[in-house]
């Protein structure tokens, strides 16, 4: 089958409605309250109808790839923490392995899990703040505060094993920070048995409430073609029924010994690929990375957990793409080393930057508030999209 | 599929595009010409035993004499990788470009132009998209020098090498 | 005479001796300072209550610290600040359709309190019309919001502004045919008059009356309502998410105040047209609880739906504005055209 070239064309407005009125310019952003960050998008629109939707990104580069290469490879590390700093763990993780694979190094299988109690610990969290927003973004302002007191409970744990509440800075290369304290792992399972229970009450307060369904189901829908031509990826793309995770289809760190299941969008409320999957997605990923982390910490292996290596590492000249998956998508860190003591070229394929690539095509036809709702399940961090 | 193979299929259906192919490295890589590059994309994505859907990254690379961009492909129905890489001079900077073939590349080709000024033939939009429309320079390569002033605001910090006050 | 100059008269001996003209003047603004100082009492204690109800449904404590006792001075010092913000107009704003916006919210939400029945004899102006009078006037609000929205010169109040006037226009229909079910059987718009035909126990209340008709004629008026005062699920005019702060995205300080004491307001008008309409107003529920005075009845059961109000505003998202509009006109009106129908039948057989 010859595939489009263009698979967003199905959107396109048709001829001219009668009831058409004049085209008004509207700038949302960059001081909007559902922009979640500093983000403009120039809309045209009819009425409350979008014609067109344009971002304009930028207002948050930090020229973190310019940085990054005149700083040392440990020193990118806090760098990476600023990318997506919803979910900073995560993106230690991708760049420490990354840079692990290119010098072919071993990790102590305690820092291992430790690393992916972490991470999936820091997913949990990002999902709660992607949740909480969309809330805000459909007006419900309740849930807000659900998830930020669960949230809560997840950074007083990092804030014991690494010291820090939003940037971290704790997968190094070669290892972990710090090993956890006495007593950390314990905590952590206390969490886990406290939090499953109180997805239920987000989905009792939002996820079936009728209105918001009515909201998000068959809004924003993104076939399965436009979303891989667009690059989209995580939960934005597993939501359009798209069973792909790099944590099962490119497997890195320690997750093939765990048992989890990929979540996709089955179009329970209307159409697959809506944002209602998108949302749904989210909801139960956290049952699955709740999964992980209690598997993982029963399994925890004593051991030493910080890093084996120097603080001034020299890489091997070569190149490595290392992808993970982050709450957002496909976190890449493609890493060009020349041997030296810093890195040639870090860029870093931000799966926010993709994934908010994808909004001029849904966009057309859409209302106003259809396109808040949209941003929102895009689960977007301005941070990541600007670098 | 193996990098290999990818390979020589490439090498039956375009015998003069592929410059360079290395298979050692830790993710194989072929390197091609610029000149029928997007046919080339095409073909991979349209091939049925390719099939590359997905650009998973596409980056600008200054090589220091040279400029380069590389794509990072995967397949999502045959989970497999390919490496392409293109290289471009610094004075004739000019790709096809992909953004017909993977919509992604739209937002990262526009990127790799704003950091690199690697110019994409037919790219639907080729403006600036991280910094703003009348910045000057391209600031990811190499030989780059951070201007003094932006629109007459002082920009260079004093840390900055070669920006210090002893050197004005 | 005028209930409410006889109230003043039995209260006050000495207004019989003085020239009728001088007497009727003088209660005339006394009532109208009354009620202007209920408003904003009734204002300043309900913010406080809606961020108390917030923060304990979603687990927080609230205001804890102004004023000692649960953070009760709060919403005082907020005034306070708001009174002394500088008073911004944006420079290309229409000036003076501007400044009178916020006055004339107001003005609508404050000139519906004349006929509210707090008790048999305190009721401002006893009109015989008053049910329409109190329709009527609320209808002012929407010209306001359309003033501030399009004399603000920013395209996000326009957009709120618009929404307003298309809701409100819209839900008012509802809201009149709800109210016509009850005013079909007790043969008055008088609003002393409504309540005094629903006297006797709880089961004679309008709500209970025509059971289930007037019940579902009740909860239709009541989500109209809502949607009246621009209360969530139907905050679109302000839908802070989607349009920044919509009508008053350029207002600030005292100006805003006025809006916001304007919503609370009206939050309160509804209410009190509910229990006066449907529950039975100044009555107490029981015989033997007659010896509670009127106006804590009528004020406690407009607290209760003022509550509900904060209630479902803490709980439920906001509608889109094509949802708003099929609510309002293919599930409200032709419900309340069938409860009509059916209570016209009800009585014709």
């Amino acid at each position: 089958m010859k595939k489009s070239n263009f698979p967003e064309s199905q959107f396109e407005l048709q001829i001219p409605d009668p009831l058409r009125t004049d085209e008004m310019t509207l700038s949302m952003g960059p001081q909007h309250p559902s922009t979640h960050g500093v983000l403009q998008v120039i809309l045209k629109t009819d009425g409350e109808i979008v014609n067109s939707a344009r971002p304009q990104i930028g207002y948050l580069h930090r020229c973190f790839e310019k940085h990054a290469e005149n700083i040392t490879w440990h020193q990118v590390i806090p760098f990476t923490d600023r990318l997506d700093y919803i979910a900073s763990m995560n993106n230690n993780l991708g760049y420490a392995i990354g840079v692990e694979r290119m010098m072919n190094l071993e990790v102590n299988e305690r820092a291992e899990y430790l690393r992916v109690i972490v991470a999936e610990l820091n997913r949990i969290a990002s999902h709660l703040i992607a949740l909480g927003t969309y809330g805000l973004d459909i007006g419900a302002f309740t849930p807000f505060l659900y998830v930020f007191r669960d949230r809560e409970k997840i950074l007083d744990l990092f804030e014991e094993i690494c010291g820090a509440r939003l940037l971290y800075n704790y997968v190094w290369v070669g290892g972990v920070a710090y090993d956890a304290p006495e007593g950390w792992r314990e905590k952590v399972l206390e969490f886990v048995d406290y939090f499953e229970p109180k997805i239920k009450e987000y989905n009792d307060i939002l996820t079936y409430n009728k209105i918001f369904i009515e909201r998000t189901a068959n809004v924003g829908v993104i076939p399965a073609d436009v979303g891989i031509s667009y690059g989209v990826s995580g939960p934005s793309l597993r939501g359009s029924g798209v069973n792909f995770d790099l944590r099962k289809d490119d497997p890195y760190s320690v997750y093939d010994r765990f048992e989890f299941d990929v979540i996709t969008g089955k179009g329970e409320m209307g159409t697959i690929g809506d944002t209602w999957d998108r949302y749904w997605v989210r909801v139960a990923e956290m049952y699955e990375s709740a999964k992980i982390i209690r598997q993982a910490a029963e399994q925890l292996p004593e051991g030493d957990a910080k890093e084996t290596i120097p603080r001034n590492i020299k890489v091997p000249a070569g190149e490595y793409y290392m992808r993970t998956e982050t709450p957002r998508g496909e976190l890449g860190y493609y890493i060009i080393s020349d041997g030296g003591k810093m890195p040639n070229r870090v860029k870093v394929r931000s799966p926010a930057f993709c994934n908010l690539s994808v909004l001029p095509a849904i966009a057309p036809g859409v209302m106003i508030a259809d396109l808040v709702a949209i941003i929102g399940s895009l689960d977007i961090v301005l941070g990541e999209v600007d670098r | 599929m193996t990098a290999q193979e990818i390979h020589d299929t490439i090498q039956g259906k375009f015998p003069d595009v592929i410059i360079e192919f290395n298979d050692s490295v830790l993710q194989p890589y072929i390197k091609c010409t610029p000149n029928q590059f997007n046919e080339v994309c095409q073909f991979l994505r349209d091939e049925e035993e390719l099939n590359f859907d997905a650009l998973m990254n596409c980056s600008g690379v200054d090589y220091g004499e040279e400029l380069g961009v590389v794509y990072h492909l995967y397949s999502m129905t045959h989970r497999h990788k390919i490496v392409l890489k293109v290289n471009v001079t610094r004075e004739n900077a000019e790709i096809p470009t992909v953004a017909d073939i993977w919509r992604t590349a739209d937002w990262h080709e526009r990127e790799i132009f704003d950091l690199y000024g690697i110019n994409f033939i037919n790219h639907p939009d080729m403006r600036r998209i991280l910094l703003p429309d009348d910045w000057e320079g391209y600031p990811l390569r190499k030989d780059y020098v951070q201007p003094q002033f932006y629109n007459g605001i002082e920009i260079a910090h004093p840390d900055m090498k070669g920006n210090s006050d002893e050197e004005k | 005479m005028e209930p409410l100059v006889q109230f003043f008269y039995i209260l006050l001996p000495f207004l019989r001796d003085w020239p009728e003209w001088l007497a009727l003047t003088v209660i005339g603004i006394v009532a109208a300072l009354l009620m202007f100082g209920f408003v904003a009492i009734f204002a300043l204690f309900a913010i406080w209550l809606e961020r108390k109800v917030s923060a304990h449904m979603q687990d927080r404590i609230g205001p804890m610290e102004v004023g000692g006792w649960h953070g009760w001075a709060q919403t005082i010092a907020d005034t306070i600040k708001l009174l002394v913000k500088e008073d911004i107009v944006p420079e290309n704003a229409d000036r003076i359709l501007f400044k009178l916006a916020p006055a004339i919210v107001f003005t609508a939400a404050l000139a519906g309190f004349a006929v509210l029945p707090w008790t048999q004899d305190f009721i401002p102006a006893d009109l015989n019309v008053g049910l329409l009078y109190i329709l009527s006037v609320s209808s002012f609000a929407v010209i306001g919001i359309l003033m501030g929205g399009w004399a603000s010169n920013n395209k996000w109040s326009l957009y709120g502004a618009m929404r307003s006037a298309s809701q409100m226009v819209s839900y008012e229909i509802p809201v009149a045919l709800a109210l016509l079910a009850v005013v079909m059987n007790a043969g008055t718009l008088s609003m002393r008059h409504l309540v005094m035909a629903q006297s006797g126990n709880i089961l004679d209340w309008n709500v209970f009356n025509f059971f289930p008709l007037t019940a579902v004629a009740f909860i239709i008026y009541f989500v109209a309502s809502l949607a009246e005062v621009n209360r969530t699920p139907f905050d679109l005019p302000e839908g802070e998410s989607e349009l920044v702060g919509g009508f008053h995205t350029e207002y600030s300080g005292m100006r805003f105040a006025f809006f916001f004491l304007g919503e609370y307001a009206n939050m309160y008008v509804v209410s009190a047209i509910a229990t006066t309409v449907f529950l039975g107003g100044w009555l107490p529920p029981f015989e033997f609880l007659s010896f509670i005075p009127g106006p804590i009845w009528f004020v406690g059961k407009a607290m209760t739906m003022v509550f509900i109000q904060m209630w479902l505003r803490w709980t439920l998202p906001r509608l889109r504005v094509d949802q708003l509009m099929y609510t309002c006109w293919k599930v409200l009106t032709p419900f309340s055209f069938a409860i009509i129908l059916l209570i016209g039948l009800w009585k014709v057989i």
